[in-house]
């Protein structure tokens, strides 16, 4: 679904931000992209979104080359990605039925299908009742919902997730985290960025560490030691 | 990896519909509108804007078109004289007028014989002695034509002279209609400056929708970053921006023509009852619907010219980082 294959990315003032990286991600897989911040978690999510393109090497998501994707293409693969962000990104002057309609709107469904699928992301994320109220008048973990509710709602092949829990308390990240395994047995593919290491090892899931641009480490253990020891440290 | 290169493309493909796609824009086009009528003082000052630019030059053209259709009464009073070759029978010069009169074009002609220009003469130069000295009479037998409205432009009128300057018994064809020319060349100066005031203004439209609109980008920054992760097209960020753009242009367009229309009904009573005094019927003419229509449809034009240019400059630089 997600292939990196030697994907160098340096930004113009010549930060390597990421060097050499190669790595597969699978239909329905779902996993977790750690690291200190400036590893390079979000400069790897942006180049999957092709918010940025590769310095060097290759990027493919869902079969798509992002290096040669033409600019006038880039709206039709995001399309295929549901992108979650820490700080939420919703519409404030619009209701959270208006913000989770958005990807619909952009995509020119019928209006009927509109309601009919808004209305089960809503109940996917529990919201059913709240349709008509601003995004200002819920909590944060409503607004995030609201947030997860949207990228989930055009029922894309791939979710990338930015830090989701990073203002939630452990309780409300726990139940997030359980809405992304759900995502997940349908067969959507999943990448988590996140330092929550106590919640990343509770998970049981694939784990890919970076440093300084590097994998070091990628597996279903616990995240490794050394970076334990990092994050101590800073 | 090609073929899933093209399913992107089939992707672009399917999402349009022809449907689909006119109920698309006509929604975007009712949100502009709500979006135009959720903040009305400002939107209001911005028609208002609009309004007065182009009812200014178009008040002017108004104002203009009805000063040609008085004066176009006027032309008629450009007359012609035909000076007659010395020797020509009295018959013959009357047999001319009477061609002449014939030839359609021409409100009514006058002969003047020699005998009657000389008394006419002594009359009124006060040389009678001394014209009675002469002992042959030296003027010639003249023709004074008043053409009819129907030839009243300049070129008609030189047309004319020439064709009757060609006649053997014609010594020379003279157009009295200096002041036709002036009123003709003034008319085209003011004809002229009120084609700049205009062009002028309708630039000035073109900025204030585009700068309109180019406050509305700023504002809507962050959504429109957001709408471009979620993976809306150009075309779809920028309608709403186009179409708030026309919006502008139309409701300033409506709201000069109705400008126009009342600044003509504060002014016909007075036109009328002075008009009157002239005894002539004239009445002040508004922009009539073909008027009416280009107006309008012009305006809208320059509000979707504005949006255009602000939309072209910035919405291409917002791009998610």
């Amino acid at each position: 679904m997600i292939r990196f294959d030697n994907t160098t990315k340096r930004y113009s003032e010549g930060h390597e931000a990421l060097s050499s990286i190669s790595f597969d991600l699978n239909e329905g897989e779902m996993s977790f992209l750690t690291g200190h911040s400036g590893a390079g978690k979000s400069t790897l999510l942006k180049l999957i979104a092709c918010i940025e393109r590769p310095t060097r090497g290759q990027v493919v998501v869902n079969g798509v080359n992002i290096s040669k994707l033409r600019k006038s293409k880039i709206p039709y693969l995001r399309r295929n990605i549901g992108i979650i962000f820490q700080n939420h990104q919703l519409l404030f002057d619009r209701t959270v039925f208006d913000n989770i309609a958005l990807p619909l709107v952009i995509q020119g469904l019928p209006h009927r299908e509109i309601g009919r699928r808004v209305r089960a992301a809503l109940d996917k994320v529990n919201l059913l009742g709240k349709e008509k109220l601003y995004p200002v008048t819920l909590s944060g973990g409503e607004q995030q919902r609201v947030g997860i509710a949207r990228a989930v709602v055009h029922k894309p092949p791939i979710i990338l997730a930015d830090e989701p829990t990073g203002n939630l308390d452990p309780e409300l990240s726990a139940e997030i985290m359980h809405l992304f395994e759900q995502f997940n047995q349908v067969g959507v593919c999943i990448l988590i960025a996140s330092h929550d290491i106590d919640l990343l090892n509770k998970m049981n899931k694939r784990i890919i560490t970076l440093q300084q641009g590097k994998i070091i480490y990628d597996g279903h253990e616990m995240a490794p030691k050394s970076y334990h020891n990092h994050e101590n440290i800073q | 990896m090609k073929t899933s290169n093209k399913s992107v493309n089939q992707e672009a493909k399917n999402s349009f519909s022809i449907k689909g796609y006119f109920l698309r824009h006509i929604q975007v086009c009712l949100a502009s509108l709500g979006r135009i009528c959720r903040s009305p003082v400002s939107s209001l000052m911005t028609i208002a804007v609009i309004a007065i630019s182009l009812a200014l030059p178009a008040g002017m053209h108004v104002l203009i078109k009805n000063i040609e259709y008085v004066t176009s009464g006027w032309d008629g009073a450009a007359q012609i004289s035909l000076f007659i070759k010395k020797g020509t029978t009295e018959e013959k010069v009357v047999n001319l007028k009477n061609q002449i009169e014939l030839m359609g074009q021409i409100d009514k002609t006058e002969y003047i014989s020699p005998t009657s220009a000389l008394e006419e003469f002594k009359r009124l130069s006060g040389f009678g002695q001394a014209l009675d000295a002469l002992d042959k009479n030296p003027l010639p037998a003249v023709i004074v034509i008043s053409p009819g409205i129907e030839a009243s432009s300049p070129q008609q009128l030189n047309q004319l002279v020439e064709s009757l300057q060609d006649n053997p018994i014609v010594d020379h064809a003279q157009l009295d209609m200096q002041w036709v020319k002036r009123l003709y060349s003034i008319m085209d100066i003011i004809n002229r400056g009120v084609m700049i005031v205009g062009a002028l203004l309708a630039l000035a439209v073109i900025l204030i929708t585009g700068n309109t609109i180019r406050l509305d980008i700023q504002n809507r920054h962050d959504e429109i970053l957001i709408t471009k992760l979620i993976g809306a097209t150009n075309s779809f960020i920028r309608r709403p921006f186009l179409y708030t753009g026309i919006l502008y242009g139309l409701l300033g367009g409506i709201i000069a023509s109705v400008l126009i229309g009342l600044s003509i009904g504060l002014l016909s009573d007075s036109v009328s009852k002075l008009s009157s005094l002239y005894s002539s019927g004239f009445e002040l003419k508004g922009l009539g619907v073909d008027g009416t229509f280009t107006l309008i449809a012009g305006s809208t034009a320059l509000g979707f010219a504005g949006s255009w240019v602000a939309v072209g400059k910035h919405l291409g630089k917002i791009e998610p980082s």
